[in-house]
């Protein structure tokens, strides 16, 4: 067995507050968040973001509450999304009215695959990936921003480039971590946040618990070990950090509280309270104990 | 129509059987039906004449066996993992035969489930494009359209499934493996097995007459010959569909 003073104690121990990763972000950024519609989304982050005097911010997801909570508070200006669903809600509704309100009208809405193209070309530093998803459609004559590019070998087929989601922070939730910054997922589905974690500038990582690195093969095996510490630079400890949406095996979807979150749509007084009730709290910790209260 | 069809099936049932037509001959591909309807249609193709089917649970399995509609996958034998990833590399790779919605179709079959209205601002955002451009371009899609006289239009408002008429624009490569297998509704069951390549009555429900199906349509359906009636559920899918697949009639919510 190698002796002590090990070569780990020299990996920089990269734990954070949710606090501490928004003051790492500016006004004006591009930020990818992880997680797909109602699942595994970093809301702790999210809600810090919300406390936070950020605004203008690009928003890249497989939308969720994440792009509804931050449209709806007017700190997004702008998405690119694959769709954005509350999943057991299909539609969005605080996204959905801020679309028929006109008050979000600078977006790019992908098909759901080439989505992951975008997200694929950034982490693999190319400007765009091919597909042949959006001809003949609205996703390509209603997004001027989409180009196509014709392959240059002998079919000359004109494809459409998906351009590379250039990120300057990515936010992602995992069930497990390491306080250098290696993540594990628990659940049914990575979804694709090795690739956010990949194309982001920085990532920040929140998590469920951060354990001890020898301890990973004890809650999953290896393939649960997706996200390694090179593409992470900060790690948030935060227990019920994806709540309200689903972060399996830890916990489901809490759907009363998301059917409250959606009703608060129709009512921008009911909105204005919720926010002040849960998302705008002074720390995750205080979010955490007002769900106990309520006996969550 | 009314609910009662011939030997006690009822119009849900037939809808079912219509669907799973759709998938006759389809061999081994992935399957990615949602909701009642398409879900117990497709598990019903399946356990009788399509037997290499794959089909998921919905979440992040294909699973074997027959799941009853909302059952719990966890009992169910995986065959293969299919997380939201491999299903991309899936459609891109052909091997699959979705079911859709459609709040908006044409005689062309360009669909539109995004939004109504303008699209830079609706006057109702309906699911966007989800996964309609990249399904329709690589692999067969049926739509499943509950309720006709709503969802035929003479034109949709905004194309999230392109249909024959756009596709017939795109060159050779890029048109070569679409195709809009079916669409099935509370009245009939459409292919575009046409000249033109527009909407054909391939049959209609019991109780259904060509001009009854042609009040619910804006646009004019083609007729092709002597228009077939949709055929009943054998004594077998019959007692599949009730007994296994959806003992507690969820089906028929989605008819309203």
């Amino acid at each position: 067995m190698p002796s002590g003073g090990s070569w780990e104690d020299n990996v920089p121990d990269k734990r954070m507050t949710e606090d501490e990763v928004i003051a790492e972000l500016d006004s004006g950024m591009t930020i990818g968040i992880g997680g797909w519609g109602s699942r595994r989304k970093p809301m702790s982050l999210v809600r810090a973001i919300l406390r936070s005097d950020l605004t203008d911010l690009h928003i890249v997801s497989y939308g969720g509450p994440d792009v509804g909570i931050l449209t709806a508070a007017g700190k997004a200006c702008k998405v690119t999304y694959g769709f954005v669903s509350l999943d057991s809600i299909p539609l969005e509704p605080h996204f959905r009215a801020a679309r028929q309100a006109g008050s979000l009208d600078d977006f790019m809405e992908l098909d759901e695959g080439a989505f992951y193209l975008g997200l694929m070309a950034a982490a693999h530093r190319v400007p765009f990936y091919p597909t042949r998803a959006g001809l003949g459609t609205a996703m390509l004559s209603e997004n001027p921003g989409l180009k196509t590019v014709r392959s240059p070998y002998d079919d000359g087929e004109e494809l459409v480039a998906i351009p590379a989601f250039e990120m300057d922070a990515v936010l992602l939730h995992m069930n497990r971590a390491d306080a250098k910054g290696n993540g594990q997922f628990l659940g049914p589905d990575l979804y694709f946040d090795d690739l956010f974690a990949m194309a982001g500038a920085k990532t920040y990582m929140s998590a469920e618990k951060v354990i001890p690195t020898e301890d990973f093969l004890n809650e999953g095996p290896v393939y649960t070990l997706k996200i390694p510490r090179v593409h992470v630079d900060g790690v948030v400890e935060a227990p019920m950090g994806a709540h309200f949406t689903e972060c399996p095996p830890d916990y489901g979807r809490d759907e009363a509280f998301q059917k409250e979150y959606a009703a608060t749509a129709k009512d921008p007084d009911a909105w204005a309270q919720f926010r002040a009730n849960w998302l705008e709290l002074e720390s995750h910790e205080a979010y955490r104990a007002k769900l106990e209260e309520r006996g969550n | 129509m009314s609910d009662q069809t011939t030997n006690d099936v009822t119009l849900d049932e037939i809808c079912v059987v219509a669907l799973a037509e759709a998938f006759r001959g389809d061999g081994e591909v992935l399957c990615n039906p949602m909701g009642p309807v398409p879900v117990i249609a497709s598990r019903l193709a399946r356990a009788t004449f399509e037997p290499d089917l794959m089909l998921t649970d919905t979440i992040a399995y294909a699973i074997e066996g027959n799941l009853p509609f909302g059952g719990d996958p966890s009992d169910a034998v995986i065959e293969s993992y299919m997380p939201f990833r491999s299903i991309f590399d899936q459609v891109w790779s052909g091997k699959r035969h979705v079911v859709m919605g459609a709040s908006q179709i044409d005689k062309y079959g360009n669909q539109n489930f995004a939004a109504i209205g303008e699209y830079r601002k609706p006057k109702a955002q309906l699911l966007g494009m989800r996964g309609a451009p990249g399904n329709l371009i690589n692999h067969a899609t049926t739509y499943w359209v509950p309720n006709q006289t709503r969802a035929f239009s003479e034109t949709v408002d905004v194309v999230s499934g392109p249909g024959y008429d756009r596709i017939a624009e795109l060159p050779e490569a890029s048109r070569a493996n679409f195709e809009i297998r079916r669409v099935v509704t509370d009245l009939g069951a459409y292919d575009f097995e046409s000249d033109d390549r527009t909407m054909r009555v391939r049959s209609l429900h019991p109780g259904v007459t060509l001009e009854q199906a042609q009040e619910a349509s804006p646009f004019e359906l083609t007729v092709t010959g002597d228009v077939p009636e949709s055929r009943p559920p054998t004594d077998e899918e019959l007692a599949l569909i009730r007994d296994v697949f959806d003992p507690a009639g969820v089906r028929k919510s989605e008819f309203r």
